[in-house]
């Protein structure tokens, strides 16, 4: 293979193009984004297309960096980087600085770092390290307690932290594990859970349980494995359980703007004036994307034409909500091409994943992919209305020193680690 | 299997955002266009419409700015209704119907709100109005009419309707357009090209700036100013004769086919039409289902012409070589035709020609020489076909293709008209009431007018219009090229001998106009209404129709007065006055003017609605006006002639 012989192309190119396309393309929409008039200075360091600009050569430091640490490295320090990384999540607690209701970031002079965002990678280190040690079997159920507990610390720090968004990515981890070995029924109840609350939302707890009843007596027809009326009855039990469960925790335990999301997610108003009045009020940023979005039909209005965004019609429009500037200036043909671009990419981080000899490395392969999913799969699915609102950026697209960085560090380290999956054993 | 769980989900999420992807922007969306774009204010610049002057050069209508409170429903944003409601001068409630019906129009598209304001209430809101996010001021032109005539010919402009939006996409809600008249006639003219800026927005519906430093802005076109061809004095002149009673009245210029006056009573005040007054007027006007206002008669009225149909039938005679000018035609008072008779005013044995048949109206004398005209070959369908054709050479029983709004195709039957009602077997006897100027033919007092105009010129007419000059254009064909009538001319000097003679020692000879020498035909047409189901004649119709001079005529005049009796009674006084104005300038028969103002109509049009019988024709007496209208008719009479020195 080229690869051996030519230390250069040791690496994933592949990837690393994807990862460069990515990242220009997200350039160019926070241009858009952010841009005011038509005289641009691309190096105006006050504003955030050019902070981005600078974050973006940082980067290609950071990344020759990375790549030049040995690969042997990641692996022996895994547990030490998570350590430090749950500290930094801790100090928060002390001096974290607020923006926008979350205590995520640290002010060094009029710098900002967000640690939770390199928390997942640390995380991802971590489950590898400890997936990957020989005394571990993730079908062991003491061992899964321990690898929950690993992924379940940095959730809930960035929990407290008031950063849902954080918090959601770490379920993403599921998905290693599955690969990795724990028993189908954590699948099976993970997807009747989500069931049964969706269904107990939209509704109601007596619908779900009489709908669980019938789907339960249509079994004992239908299938040959019968199952006992104790455990029918056990079943319908838990449901039940669930169904109020949910219902108690949306309407006590959710604070009003949360409900509000799920209960427009779930189109659970019907009163359309107080839709209007939603559309207003707290939707407004999720309709004002749609609307940006729809406005760039096939072929989108062009580059740095958009009115909306020209407008600033949509808040935040270059951190969470950039994907409705590629909506609106690049149109159905650029944002299909960014969709595409980031299913390539985790795709061939699954590919690559599941070539490692070690098996540290492929856990930690899956961990990238499903990280980096969770990000795509809300941000985008927010911004177009498929998912209610939760905060969270598009990775390598949304502005942001600390997400970019540490994106970088994540993608990276596997690209390093694969690199070396020929000198393994 | 376990690695194809992530790979799955990574698949199956693309596919469901690029699915959705499409239904936003491709479905759903995908309009580039900026007109609906929310994120761009349209500022609409109206440009001035154009000036209407008369033949005279006297300004008729004008402009005045007008402010109307724009609303684009979907763009309403949150702010205090009851300050907004308060600086309109509106409730609540009208606040809410008035967005409603905005919306069920379209949430996008911008309508009236509040249209015109008043200029205080426009002083106080436009500093106030960014503020109220969703609504703009418009400015544009409204009409100023510098007179009070002619409401008719003028006509208004009013705010379009959805089915002008579908025909003309140019338009928008809450814009003005010709909806009577010249303003309908010559609407792209007068109106110009309305210019628009785009201006982006922010969110806060701030304006930022112009919209790609104004590429796609673009400059009002100013209307254009017209000239009419009517003369202002003379349509006024005409109006005042003709208060109090119903009819039309239309002078045409004969060496060009100019409409010199065109009036259609009663009329109104075209100021009513203007302002915050106009829906309340104009359904005033449209719900006035008796006199009809808004129902130009001159135009619309489709009347059986009498007796200046005689002439009609004279020249096709002529032309037809079925008679002489010299030919005497006995009468026996009537004419005899089968076992039924026409009645006729000439006393038994009368012997005329056509000068004194024209002179005597004698309608022995027309029913021979309708006869003849139709039995020419020994075939009447034949006959009536020539007979159709050449009368309708002279514009009758069609539109005149003019450029006035409305009109009526008249009736001049043909073959074909009388093959449905006489499928068999038909006879000239059949249609004779044709002869006379009844029965079947229809005419609108302009075709009379214009078939007076072409006998005045021995032969042909300019078809007749009422637009003299636009700004930097030159009127098309149709008007400056004569349309020739299929009577040769030889043949017009005995007709019009006749009707010098109607003058002279005719039946008007009591409207002599001295040194003008008038060319007339009268006109009593008997009419009938439907009053309870029950045919019921009420009083004729007079009508009278002219050219004056003689020799190089200037006016061909029309005049319908209905009820008004007998031709000369009413009718023929119109005509002489209106000629002498025109002609000299001031009248010398101020006992004629005296006695049009000071008699009124108005009785004999009541008579029908009034639920009681009612007589007709010489048993009536005729209606003095009460001395409060006549002396407000003098002093309009007194301004008008004071107007002129």
């Amino acid at each position: 293979m080229v690869r051996e012989t030519n230390r250069y192309f040791k690496f994933d190119w592949i990837t690393i193009i994807l990862f460069l396309l990515l990242v220009g393309f997200g350039w160019l929409n926070i241009l858009s984004a952010s841009h005011v008039g038509s005289d641009i200075n691309y190096f105006d360091l006050s504003q955030p297309f050019g902070k981005q600009l600078a974050f973006i050569f940082l980067t290609l430091i950071l990344i020759v960096l990375l790549l030049a640490i040995d690969a042997k490295f990641y692996e022996r320090f895994s547990s030490l980087i998570y350590m430090v990384s749950m500290l930094s999540l801790v100090g928060l607690f002390l001096f974290g600085k607020n923006v926008n209701g979350a205590t995520s970031w640290y002010a060094i002079g009029s710098f900002t770092l967000q640690p939770s965002e390199f928390a997942k990678t640390a995380t991802a280190l971590a489950v590898a390290k400890y997936i990957s040690d020989l005394n571990t079997d993730i079908k062991n159920f003491k061992d899964q307690i321990r690898t929950f507990a690993i992924i379940i610390i940095p959730a809930l720090l960035v929990l407290l932290q008031n950063d849902t968004g954080s918090t959601v990515v770490y379920a993403g981890f599921f998905f290693v594990l599955y690969r990795e070995g724990l028993p189908k029924t954590y699948l099976t109840i993970g997807v009747l859970v989500i069931l049964l609350s969706i269904l107990a939302l939209k509704f109601g707890a007596l619908l779900t349980v009489t709908a669980t009843t019938l789907v339960l007596v249509l079994l004992r027809f239908l299938s040959k494995k019968k199952l006992s009326i104790l455990k029918s009855i056990f079943i319908i039990a838990i449901s039940a359980a669930l169904s109020f469960g949910v219902q108690f925790f949306y309407k006590s335990i959710l604070k009003p703007h949360q409900q509000d999301r799920i209960s427009l997610w779930l189109r659970l108003e019907k009163d359309p004036e107080k839709l209007e009045e939603m559309k207003r009020t707290f939707a407004y940023n999720l309709n004002e994307s749609e609307k940006a979005i729809s406005s760039g039909g096939l072929t989108g209005r062009g580059f740095l034409e958009g009115t909306r965004t020209t407008g600033k019609f949509v808040p935040e429009q270059h951190t969470d909500y950039i994907f409705s500037t590629v909506g609106e200036e690049w149109g159905f043909l650029g944002s299909a091409l960014v969709v595409i671009l980031f299913v390539l990419l985790l795709i061939r981080i699954l590919h690559l994943a599941e070539l490692q000899k070690s098996q540290f490395s492929r856990v930690y392969g899956y961990g990238v992919a499903s990280i980096i999913f969770m990000h795509f799969l809300i941000n985008i699915g927010m911004v177009m209305g498929l998912i209610p609102t939760i905060g969270i950026p598009l990775p390598m697209f949304s502005y942001g020193g600390s997400g970019l960085w540490a994106f970088t560090i994540l993608l990276f380290i596997f690209i390093k680690l694969d690199s070396n999956r020929i000198n393994e054993w | 299997m376990r690695q194809f769980l992530l790979f799955l989900l990574v698949i199956l999420s693309g596919f469901t955002f690029i699915g959705r992807l499409f239904y936003l922007q491709i479905y759903k969306g995908g309009s580039n266009n900026l007109y609906e774009d929310n994120a761009i204010r349209k500022v609409w610049d109206y440009p001035k419409r154009g000036f209407v002057y008369d033949r005279n050069g006297q300004l008729l209508v004008g402009n005045q700015p007008s402010y109307d409170v724009m609303v684009i429903p979907r763009e309403v944003g949150e702010f205090n209704v009851d300050e907004f409601c308060e600086l309109l001068k509106i409730s609540r409630e009208t606040y809410d119907k008035k967005l409603d019906r905005a919306r069920s129009y379209s949430p996008r598209l911008a309508s009236p709100f509040v249209p015109q304001l008043s200029k205080e209430d426009y002083a106080v809101l436009q500093e106030k109005m960014r503020k109220f996010e969703g609504f703009y001021i418009q400015k544009r032109p409204l009409r100023k009419y510098e007179t009070t005539i002619g409401a008719n010919v003028l006509g208004d402009i009013g705010e379009v309707n959805n089915r002008d939006i579908q025909k003309d996409p140019y338009y928008q809600m809450g814009d003005l357009k010709g909806k009577q008249g010249i303003e309908a006639s010559y609407e792209e003219t007068l109106r110009g090209v309305k210019g628009i800026k785009f201006i982006q927005k922010d969110r806060f519906n701030r304006d930022i700036g112009p919209y790609k430093d104004g590429k796609f802005d673009t400059i009002p076109e100013q209307g254009k100013d017209i000239t009419i061809t009517i003369d202002a004095n003379l349509q006024a002149y005409g109006e005042l004769l003709m208060e109090n009673k119903r009819g039309g009245v239309i002078a045409i210029e004969p060496s060009t086919g100019e409409i010199l006056a065109m009036v259609a009573a009663p009329t109104y005040d075209p100021n009513i039409l203007v302002g915050r007054d106009r829906s309340k007027n104009f359904t005033k006007l449209y719900n006035d289902s008796i006199a009809k206002p808004l129902f130009n008669r001159s135009l619309q009225g489709v009347y059986e012409p009498g007796s200046p149909f005689k002439l009609m039938n004279a020249l096709i005679a002529l032309q037809e070589d079925v008679i002489t000018p010299d030919e005497k035609i006995t009468c026996y008072a009537g004419y005899k035709y089968g076992n039924r008779f026409m009645k006729c005013h000439c006393y038994i044995g009368r012997r005329n020609d056509m000068t004194t048949g024209i002179q005597e109206s004698c309608n022995a004398y027309f029913a021979t020489v309708y006869r003849r005209i139709l039995d020419k070959n020994g075939n009447a369908s034949e006959g009536i076909d020539s007979w159709s054709q050449h009368a309708q050479s002279f514009g009758l029983g069609n539109f005149l293709n003019n450029d006035l709004y409305v009109g009526q195709k008249g009736r001049i039957p043909n073959r074909d008209y009388y093959k449905f009602i006489y499928p068999r077997t038909f006879y000239s006897t059949y249609t004779i009431s044709n002869a006379i100027g009844q029965g079947e033919v229809a005419t609108t007092p302009i075709q009379l007018a214009n078939m007076a105009a072409a006998i005045a010129n021995r032969g042909y007419f300019y078809t007749p219009h009422v637009i003299k000059n636009i700004e930097g254009e030159t009127l098309p064909d149709n008007f400056t090229k004569p349309k020739y009538t299929t009577i040769e001319k030889q043949h017009f000097e005995p007709v019009i001998e006749g009707m010098h003679n109607v003058y002279k020692n005719g039946t008007a000879k009591w409207l002599q106009v001295k040194d003008i020498d008038i060319c007339g035909k009268t006109g009593t047409v008997e009419n009938f209404a439907i009053i309870d189901s029950v045919k019921t004649q009420l009083t004729d119709h007079s009508i009278f129709v002219a050219f004056a001079p003689k020799e190089n005529p200037k006016i061909a005049i029309a005049v319908f007065v209905e009820n008004g009796y007998w031709g000369s009674r009413f009718a023929g006084k119109v005509a002489s006055l209106m000629i002498e104005k025109h002609i000299k300038g001031y009248i010398t028969r101020k006992d004629m003017e005296e006695w049009l103002l000071k008699h009124s109509l108005e009785e004999e049009y009541a008579k029908p609605y009034s639920g009681e019988p009612f007589n007709i024709n010489g048993k009536t007496q005729l209606q003095i006006v009460e001395d409060q209208e006549y002396y407000r008719l003098k002093q309009k009479l007194n301004k008008l002639n004071a107007a002129r020195e």
